[in-house]
């Protein structure tokens, strides 16, 4: 007899809803995503899940897998402990569509807040900067918005605090600009006040759960509190600027 | 969100020492032990910094008393009549509370907010009275207001850092030199590797990152911009360790404080190599 394994699946809505036990052969490779394809196919056509790619690019299958927020169709059944039942449910931070989908249109609302790519010459043959000057930006660009450190920051899990914070993804985008050599936006009044950046208390656990293995702490956002130190906390910048010893922000308002 | 979370209140949640989580792995070690460390130091180095005693024998000086005070401004220090430490300890102790890591740290472990990744302080959960310095639900304030804002000087408590770790190279290699010569003792070693440790934790820091090179959104643009950018590069190496060049630092200083202290307590010998 194969290896089974007990889920335990969040069935509901925004009514309400609760955990429904559906148990699953386990074949050696299967992932979190297969399990639920099987409860679907076989045991439970109507179970909600949304997923496109299967191979952790889309950011589609984000869940929250024995309370550990994750991509299904990365986590291994073989990496899990499944002697005793394995809880599958939405990410918490947002609404509940139906079982294990939510909307996340919060998101695509932050992300019209801010400002695109705007360089001082729109000719791209006249640019001229080199690897060393996008290799920064190129790993935040590996992000597949699954929204998995979004709904794992406790800023906005936690503390409501979604209107005034616009979290760790947008924190990578909001960095991903500022510090591309050809753009011209002063980002920094957004970055304090808007994104609210200062909300960030450094507990790194968005760069814990990112499936792209960015280092969102560590390269966007501490990078960009610097920078705000810079600009709004640290005096003698501010000094050596208007001296003219450090040179000036070369950045426009958006 | 708020209607998710009224969704997920309807479920049978199960609870973990007060907190609300379905993880299953032993999420509270992490936080636990560094609670366990920290606080340790804390109480150790506030302690020892008290003491005002038994930091000094033959070259070697406990570096929670460095730089010697009393021996290098006896016309201010001769006549201080507390431990000299606590003039000295601040700088440290700030730099570290500042610290990107430590902020992650003690954040979890001291404050529980969040004390792990996805562990939920809602309804019933205790709360960290640390906490309320960052504010709860709708009054969370993280670090945007006092006393929290503080932690953008981290770059200042920087400056002083770097300044102590020439004083602690000073003492490491006055810790070879005896009264009969250049020798090398246990002693010497202890303190050398402490000055070594406190240098990789102290120039891995995420400000000293953003200053060598971060802040730079050209890197090719000039001779200096590419000069900037080779460190930043390679600065870039040692800060991806910061985290335990910190906890290495933070022990090895401890114990280089307790091997002087029992040295020159008589408790052990210092062993000369040759």
């Amino acid at each position: 007899m194969s290896k089974q394994a007990v889920f335990n699946v969040y069935r509901g809505s925004q009514e309400g809803g609760d955990f429904q036990e559906f148990t699953v052969p386990v074949e050696e490779g299967m992932v979190v995503l297969d399990a639920m394809h099987y409860v679907q196919g076989f045991l439970c056509p109507d179970l909600a899940v949304r997923w496109n790619c299967k191979a952790a690019k889309c950011g589609s299958c984000s869940a929250e897998i024995n309370g550990k927020p994750g991509l299904m169709c990365k986590t291994r059944i073989d990496d899990l402990p499944i002697e005793s039942p394995v809880s599958v449910q939405p990410i918490k931070s947002f609404p509940i569509i139906k079982d294990l989908v939510t909307d996340v249109s919060w998101n695509f609302e932050m992300n019209k807040k801010i400002t695109p790519f705007t360089p001082d010459n729109e000719d791209v043959s006249s640019w001229r900067y080199y690897q060393e000057d996008v290799d920064r930006v190129q790993e935040f660009r590996k992000c597949i918005e699954c929204f998995l450190c979004q709904d794992v920051c406790h800023v906005i899990r936690n503390h409501e605090q979604k209107p005034k914070f616009v979290g760790p993804r947008f924190m990578v985008r909001l960095a991903s600009l500022e510090m591309h050599p050809m753009d011209r936006v002063d980002r920094l009044p957004f970055i304090k006040e808007e994104a609210g950046i200062g909300l960030c208390n450094i507990t790194k656990c968005c760069t814990e759960v990112c499936p792209e293995d960015i280092h969102i702490t560590d390269n966007a956002i501490i990078p960009l509190k610097e920078r705000v130190v810079d600009e709004y906390y640290d005096p003698v910048v501010g000094l050596l600027r208007g001296i003219g010893i450090l040179p000036k922000r070369n950045k426009k308002k958006p | 969100m708020s209607d998710s979370l009224q969704a997920m209140k309807s479920t049978p949640l199960k609870s973990t020492q007060g907190w609300i989580t379905f993880r299953t792995d032993a999420w509270w070690v992490e936080p636990l032990l560094t609670l366990i460390i920290l606080g340790s130091f804390g109480m150790y180095a506030t302690w020892a910094a008290l003491q005002g005693v038994n930091y000094q024998w033959g070259p070697y000086l406990s570096p929670f008393y460095s730089p010697n005070l009393v021996e290098w401004f006896p016309q201010w220090f001769g006549s201080w009549p507390f431990s000299p430490a606590v003039l000295i300890l601040p700088f440290p102790l700030v730099f570290r509370a500042t610290c990107y890591y430590y902020r992650k740290a003690y954040y979890r472990s001291f404050f529980t907010s969040p004390p792990a990744c996805a562990v939920d302080i809602t309804g019933q959960a205790p709360k960290s009275p640390l906490a309320l310095l960052l504010g709860q639900g709708k009054g969370y304030t993280g670090e945007t207001a006092f006393p929290l804002i503080l932690q953008n000087a981290h770059r200042y408590a920087f400056y002083f850092a770097a300044l102590f770790i020439f004083i602690l190279g000073y003492d490491a290699i006055k810790a070879y030199v005896w009264t009969d010569g250049f020798h090398v003792g246990v002693g010497s070693l202890v303190l050398t590797i402490n000055v070594a440790l406190l240098g990789l934790y102290t120039f891995s820091c995420h400000s000293w990152r953003h200053l060598l090179g971060g802040c730079i959104d050209c890197f090719s643009c000039d001779k200096m911009t590419q000069v900037r950018h080779k460190a930043w590069e390679r600065q870039s190496l040692l800060n991806e360790k910061h985290m335990q060049f910190a906890w290495a630092s933070l022990l090895w200083v401890a114990f280089s404080d307790i091997y002087v202290r029992l040295v020159s307590s008589g408790v052990w010998t210092d062993y000369r190599l040759f």
